[in-house]
């Protein structure tokens, strides 16, 4: 009994998945093979999820703790490396509470729902070269289709809790997550166009410029868009601690706390690896046949490292700054970029529909002159027009300036 | 350019990654202490003290209680008043130092630690006997004569009674001021603080060490 898997399946691609159902294959049917091949497949991603936010927490939280001149978890382990494992731990003996008057079904399906998009990216990004587990042609439009899920997960955690802060948090980031939708998936638009493929794998194989460089706007609008959508810090309304106890996962702790952290930082992870392939060339590099991974994973590094300064560095925006960023910034310059990308693959693609490499750096040329004078222009344009007021004297007291003691 | 701001948040940011941390690890790392800091393990040198009271006078908030009984053994030394109870309420004290300011004959010293934490109000007293057994590292806060001897509390021994006066030694034995000066009978150390439970004999009562002291002081 062998299961042989046929080319036009769309998990062909994946060794991992391939060995692991012929080998299975030769002594059980070939459902339980499949079956068994694609746990094999979820175990690896689920870990790899969590083991990505575990890393991350533990850098994120070092790595801002220096750029504030402190020191950062430095005591269980060497360098204080075990930190995520004992946050884990503390939080899985931590009383599970579920509010009286919560709906406890829904209360218990957001933490799940919430890491669910978080693993179910990393089924389509390519780590090195040909180990995507599924190289969906639609990979993009996958990605943005599971990331919007997660603003359903957040009105589902913020409802369930029958907490007003909750729901304010979940009413709060829902507008944002819709918000910056919008200019999100313009903005990879233009990636779609200058590849000429959905397909996450044939993006990298475009990148004969990386298009860090050719679509810097796009490039731009997608960091901020991406940060806007994880509730990073520039744009945490949803769960300003200052303002809304803890938005909404006010009501969650112990392990569903703890789902809903790892599905935060996780998510960080995933958006740095799609950021990684869409923009900074994937595997690309020296010796990518062999060293892939290790370029991916070096990029991700960087890419992560931009999302912590970032955090480390701005001050929380209010709601009103953020819609206006999202409305009167961010989609007027991924239109821009759309068009502009359109006007530029129209003119420079041969016959084929292919473009070469200078037409892609006559792109970069381009691209970056309108994306350096359209960040200006629309920087100047949303610049806060309300005037501090200045204090005028009533009619009686025209002698009374500020400042004066009398 | 609008946005120069943001971009100069992120350098400010930067710049700051590449510094070395303020923070220090305490229990493993200390920052170094001043000799005249004020804290809390007082210390008090029983062979100096005359049971005047005159740290408890002046403590603002009172928590300083004092019990004498008559000394009967050698007035005429200045041994005037034992001392039987001691108590510093260590968790309202203030550290203002003015006990120590007010002592008039060097014996009572702000300590040098700080780490004397416990776990009810009740602990935080210091008793007398307390005071006797600590260790003798004194702060050199209203102590001029320790900070220009160089004397450093986190460093060294912990310092003799003798020692430690604005005066010289000399100077107490000519003046009799503030001291035991003569070991009680049955110990052979003037300066133990053993010797005052043997201040009870019977066989020495006030006239006789009366007498006895000129010759003594000679």
């Amino acid at each position: 009994m062998s299961c042989v898997m046929s080319p036009d399946n769309v998990l062909y691609g994946t060794p991992v998945y391939r060995f692991v159902y012929e080998l299975v294959g030769t002594v059980l049917p070939c459902w339980i093979s499949y079956v068994a091949a694609g746990l094999v497949i979820m175990f690896i991603l689920v870990n790899a999820v969590l083991m990505g936010a575990a890393v991350f927490v533990f850098a994120e939280r070092r790595l801002i703790g220096r750029f504030h001149n402190r020191i950062g978890p430095n005591r269980w382990g060497p360098f204080g490396t075990f930190q995520p494992f004992a946050d884990v731990l503390k939080l899985i003996f931590k009383e599970d509470i579920t509010p009286a008057a919560a709906d406890k079904i829904v209360f218990l399906a957001a933490p799940i729902a919430m890491l669910a998009p978080a693993i179910l990216m990393l089924a389509v990004v390519p780590f090195a070269k040909n180990t995507a587990l599924a190289d969906l042609n639609v990979g993009i439009l996958y990605i943005l289709a599971v990331t919007s899920l997660s603003s359903v997960a957040i009105l589902m955690a913020g409802w369930s809790s029958n907490n007003r802060y909750a729901m304010f948090g979940a009413a709060r980031g829902v507008a944002v997550l819709i918000s910056y939708e919008v200019p999100v998936v313009l903005c990879l638009l233009g990636v779609v166009m200058v590849a000429g493929s959905m397909s996450l794998a044939d993006v990298v194989e475009a990148q004969a410029i990386p298009f860090l460089l050719v679509q810097p706007l796009a490039l731009f609008v997608f960091l901020a868009g991406v940060s806007a959508e994880l509730n990073r810090t520039p744009f945490d309304v949803a769960e300003a601690e200052s303002e809304l106890v803890a938005g909404y996962h006010t009501e969650y702790s112990g392990v569903k706390f703890a789902l809903i952290q790892a599905a935060e930082f996780g998510g960080v992870v995933t958006a740095s690896m799609v950021v990684v392939t869409l923009f900074l060339g994937g595997w690309a590099g020296p010796l990518a046949d062999y060293l892939g991974w290790f370029w991916f994973l070096l990029k991700v590094g960087a890419v992560a490292f931009i999302f912590i300064w970032v955090r480390a560095t701005y001050p929380r925006l209010r709601i009103d700054q953020l819609m206006a960023f999202a409305w009167k910034f961010l989609l007027p310059l991924s239109i821009i970029n759309l068009f502009a990308t359109a006007l530029e693959v129209f003119f420079l693609r041969d016959s084929q529909g292919v473009l070469a490499i200078n037409d892609l750096w006559i792109m970069t040329g381009i691209n970056l002159a309108l994306g350096a004078g359209c960040i200006a222009l629309f920087g100047s344009m949303i610049r806060e027009k309300i005037k501090p007021v200045t204090w005028q004297p009533a009619a009686g007291t025209a002698s009374l300036t500020v400042g004066e003691v009398t | 350019m609008y946005g120069m701001g943001m971009v100069k948040g992120l350098l400010v940011t930067l710049k700051n990654l590449t510094k070395r941390p303020f923070t220090v690890q305490y229990p493993e790392e200390r920052l170094k202490q001043h000799p005249r800091f004020r804290g809390e393990e007082f210390v008090w040198y029983e062979e100096r003290c005359t049971g005047c009271a005159s740290c408890a006078k002046f403590c603002p908030l009172g928590i300083i209680k004092i019990v004498t009984s008559p000394s009967e053994t050698a007035p005429a030394q200045g041994d005037k008043y034992r001392l039987e109870v001691f108590d510093i309420e260590i968790a309202r004290c203030m550290f203002c130092g003015l006990c120590v300011e007010a002592c008039p004959y060097d014996a009572l010293f702000m300590g040098s630690g700080f780490e004397q934490s416990q776990y009810s109000r009740k602990e935080m007293v210091i008793g007398i006997d307390q005071l006797r057994q600590a260790d003798k590292h004194p702060s050199t806060f209203f102590r001029p004569q320790l900070e220009s001897a160089g004397y450093d509390p986190h460093q060294g021994q912990p310092l003799h009674w003798k020692d430690v006066g604005r005066e010289s030694w000399r100077w107490h034995l000519q003046e009799k001021a503030g001291m035991r000066l003569e070991p009680a009978p049955g110990s052979g150390n003037g300066d133990s603080i053993e010797a005052v439970d043997d201040l009870n004999s019977p066989d020495l009562d006030g006239t006789a060490a009366d007498a006895g002291a000129p010759e003594q002081t000679q």
